[in-house]
């Protein structure tokens, strides 16, 4: 049996070929980067490739590292492998990787979501034989509203929590989340305030979007500011003394867990926006029908579950074991935004 | 529907008491009237019987989602609840239904009795006319499990600030056999009936937690001691040729206690007692186990009054020959009330007299103590004999003095994230013991969770350790590899059917953190066994 063209190791994914990672969790010297967040961009490869507009953001997670930027779908060739890369929707400079040799393409998705969000560069569909997909909330439960009406709930949540002279404390992950609520707030309503972390990354983000005007916290920022505004901040801010000042404060978080009611009460969030960068269950069928795929990958999420019904209905799909825990699964959240608030308190 | 669901959500999105009491109000001061009533009697756990059975509801909601069973039962198994997994598959439309909250429980009472064919057809068109959140609503009405973290009382104060009348007496308004289908507001509400002040309680005194030695008290002549009975605190009435039979939690509790009925016609009118609901049976105490069992109980079936039989452990008198004693010492109401229990012990009354016992030192003290568990007893209360019976938890002349909780040592299998301060951090833990395998191995079964008992540090170190050693994430929880040993230590034990391990623990809480062991020295479920039946 020959060698398939991409393979899952110890590592992440190969491409013996071409010797190439995809997205790996240990360091190699070749590493192709489908986006900024931590369990896809990890720290200590060699030589980085990745879209043009995520080399400001790994440049700024991981320090000094030797990247090299490529555009959409701009074909480079390793060994007799053509690599390039596509649109992800996930979010800014997020990619989809695809891998073609002797006429067989393999696309892996990273992170991916079908819904355009106006901020990352709209998922796009690329035709492949075998399709790397994550299966983040790959569950019949899982159905997204239209952003614009999500947006719309969160604003009327603002002005509401003004009206009874509250902070509306807002968590989102410190990269993709924070800026898509961020993009869509109505600064009419009143003042946003971000925590340090969400500041820092939306500063580099912000030669590439517009945004509407922030204010970082820090030590001097005075508690008068905060009833009636807005803070944007990651969710291990939540129950930490840096909230205090905010007091009376109401919080609310944008994420596709927010589905299950459980989740926000175990979390004890005032209020739960169903929000997500990642495919809900349709969202991940359409996208793998539209690929005209016959071999389907799942990687991370309810993996074993997705692929047993891809199966079912006739696809040659299966699960691979990989480190991504997805940015919305609350474990890297909770890595990721820890170090970073420690330093903002 | 639409207020009812929205209630429902602004319940269910805050922790917080003030928060739901102001939903309520709001929603009791705006509804209408068949809502209302129909409302309180859905708080109040008197829901319409379910018309269909929870099989089918799976079936012909799989149906409208067009997904498999199995990927329905996965998801469900995910989602933790099932209206919740019912309402999340299926689609939402662009339309909207009109009817309220009393239409459509009058809907379903109707439908118990269509046939299958009808009854799917209705929840079909109604699963597709619904918002998610009314959607949710209404299979839970249909499911009939509503668990939203309000209580009876809760609900009965927020209509007490909406009317105007007074919680005490909506609370026995409230109680007894009423039909929400037949009752008008006016008439289970509005009316006065001189015999809703008859049922006021007396507020609770509630003791202290004694630290320490109890020679603290002072002199042991100033004290009268007793045990600390392990059951549910209860106020009871007779007024008036009328029984009323009231829990700490200060909820009309008399239904769920058809045995103290013989009490009226006996024990005189114009008396009220002070004391501890017990499980009773074969001249025993049971475990507050037994008792739960009555607790959750809305009717008791006569295979229930048979099998767990409760009692009166009575310990004060508040009121006597209708007067309010509470100011007169404590000696002084003890003394009247051992008078009235000799003058009915031979009557076969539910009702014993929780003993005095005599000490003429606090070594004396200690010795009973020791008796405690032998007695079923949580340990010992000592009461200021000169005291009067204030209100609320005050310091100074009642305090408990409870038995150092059993202990055993376990292994850290699951954690999940804490809340509030906490939130940050895996300091929600479930503990497992060993267990015998057929095939000679051991495994590890579930015994119970805890929350506390570890410090900030120690809290941290072991958060470490849960996020570097997560074997599979089930939503919120993770599975861990066993390697962390912890004393756990609880108040109480019994045998239960409910428990996966078979046995149900009170009180489990962290005592300390077993560096010292590895997992193979954890204990086994024998051991804990054990400990029941000594």
């Amino acid at each position: 049996m020959k060698n398939p063209l991409l393979a899952f190791n110890d590592k992440g994914i190969y491409c013996a070929q071409a010797d190439v990672y995809l997205d790996p969790w240990k360091p190699v010297n070749n590493a192709i980067i489908t986006h900024g967040h931590a369990d896809h961009s990890r720290w200590g490869h060699k030589q980085y490739i990745t879209h043009h507009m995520n080399v400001p953001i790994i440049k700024h997670r991981l320090g000094n590292i030797i990247v090299t930027g490529k555009e959409w779908g701009e074909t480079f060739t390793i060994n007799g492998v053509t690599f390039s890369l596509h649109p992800a929707g996930h979010i800014i400079g997020s990619s989809q990787v695809r891998v073609e040799y002797k006429g067989e393409v393999w696309v892996f998705t990273g992170d991916y979501k079908t819904e355009d969000d106006g901020i990352s560069t709209a998922y796009e569909v690329v035709k492949c034989h075998t399709f790397i997909t994550e299966n983040t909330f790959g569950l019949p439960a899982f159905k997204w509203l239209p952003q614009v009406e999500v947006m719309n709930d969160i604003n009327n949540w603002w002005a509401q929590n003004k009206a009874e002279g509250k902070t509306s404390i807002l968590f989102g992950y410190t990269l993709g989340k924070a800026q898509r609520l961020l993009k869509y707030l109505d600064p009419n309503i009143g003042q946003i305030y971000t925590h340090g972390a969400v500041e820092n990354m939306t500063e580099v983000l912000r030669s590439m979007v517009d945004f509407p005007p922030t204010i970082r916290i820090t030590k001097e920022t005075k508690k008068e500011v905060f009833p009636g505004s807005m803070v944007l901040a990651p969710p291990s801010a939540h129950g930490t003394v840096w909230i205090r000042k905010m007091t009376p404060y109401v919080t609310g978080s944008a994420s596709g867990w927010m589905a299950f009611r459980g989740a926000r009460r175990r979390r004890a969030i005032d209020k739960g926006f169903v929000l997500s960068d990642h495919c809900d269950w349709q969202g991940l069928l359409e996208s793998i029908q539209a690929t005209g795929a016959e071999k389907i990958i799942c990687t991370h999420g309810y993996s074993d579950i997705f692929s047993t019904y891809l199966r079912e209905k006739g696809y040659d799909a299966r699960t691979e074991h990989t480190q991504y825990e997805g940015d919305e699964n609350e474990i890297a959240e909770a890595k990721d935004d820890e170090t970073e608030n420690k330093e903002a308190l | 529907m639409k207020n009812f669901a929205q209630l429902i959500k602004a319940l269910d999105s805050s922790n917080k008491t003030s928060v739901k009491v102001d939903a309520l109000t709001e929603y009791f001061r705006n509804a209408n009237d068949k809502d209302k009533v129909w409302t309180i009697a859905i708080l109040s756990h008197r829901r319409p019987p379910r018309p269909v059975n929870t099989t089918l509801l799976r079936l012909w909601a799989t149906e409208l989602a067009n997904i498999p069973l199995w990927l329905f039962e996965e998801s469900y198994h995910i989602v933790g609840d099932l209206a919740e997994t019912i309402a999340l598959v299926i689609p939402t439309t662009k339309e909207h239904s009109e009817k309220s909250l009393s239409e459509y429980v009058e809907e379903m009472i109707a439908l118990k009795k269509k046939s299958e064919e009808e009854k799917r057809e209705y929840l079909h068109e109604n699963w597709l006319i619904l918002n998610y959140y009314e959607r949710f609503v209404f299979t839970k009405l249909i499911t009939g499990s509503f668990r939203i973290g309000v209580s009876q009382k809760l609900m009965t104060r927020a209509l007490s600030k909406a009317i105007d009348v007074d919680e005490d007496i909506l609370a026995y308004k409230l109680m007894g056999d009423w039909n929400p289908s037949k009752i008008t507001f006016q008439e289970l509400i509005l009316d006065e009936k001189s015999q809703d002040y008859l049922s006021k309680p007396y507020p609770f005194y509630l003791a202290y937690a004694l630290e320490g030695d109890p020679e603290n008290l002072g002199d042991c002549k100033d004290w009268s001691a007793e045990h600390k009975w392990d059951g549910i605190r209860s106020q009871t009435i007779i007024r008036d040729g009328a029984l009323y039979v009231w829990s700490r939690g200060e909820e009309l509790v008399t239904d769920k206690y058809p045995e103290f009925n013989a009490f009226v016609g006996i024990i005189p009118n114009g008396a009220v007692i002070d004391g501890e609901i017990l499980p009773y049976g074969d001249d025993k105490i049971g475990s507050f186990n037994d008792l739960q069992t009555r607790i959750g109980r809305k009717t008791v079936s006569k295979a229930l009054l048979e099998k767990t039989p409760v009692i009166i452990k009575a310990y004060d008198l508040l009121e006597w020959e209708g007067i309010d004693i509470r100011e007169r010492p404590f000696e002084e109401r003890r003394v009247l009330l051992e008078k009235l229990y000799d003058s009915i012990k031979d009557k076969g009354l539910p009702l014993q007299l929780s003993e005095r016992f005599d000490f003429t030192s606090w070594d004396d003290a200690v010795r009973e103590k020791a008796k405690a568990r032998e007695l079923r007893s949580e340990g010992l209360m000592f009461k200021r004999k000169n005291s009067p019976y204030l209100v609320g938890r005050k310091k100074g002349d009642w305090w408990k003095w409870k038995l150092d909780p059993f202990s055993i040592d376990a292994v850290l299998t699951y954690a999940m994230r804490g809340s509030g301060r906490r939130a940050t951090l895996f300091t929600d833990y479930t503990f497992a013991l060993w267990q015998d395998k057929e095939d000679g191995s051991r495994e590890l079964v579930t015994f119970a969770k805890a929350y506390s008992g570890l410090t900030d540090d120690e809290f941290r170190m072991v958060d470490d350790f849960i996020k570097k050693n997560t074997l599979e994430r089930f939503g919120p929880v993770r599975s861990v590899t066993p390697k962390l040993v912890f004393e756990i230590g609880f108040e109480g034990i019994a045998f239960s059917g409910r428990h996966k391990s078979g046995v149900a623990t009170r009180f489990p809480r962290i005592l300390r953190w077993r560096t010292d062991k590895k997992i193979e020295d954890a204990n086994t479920l024998e051991d804990l066994k054990n400990i029941i039946l000594k």
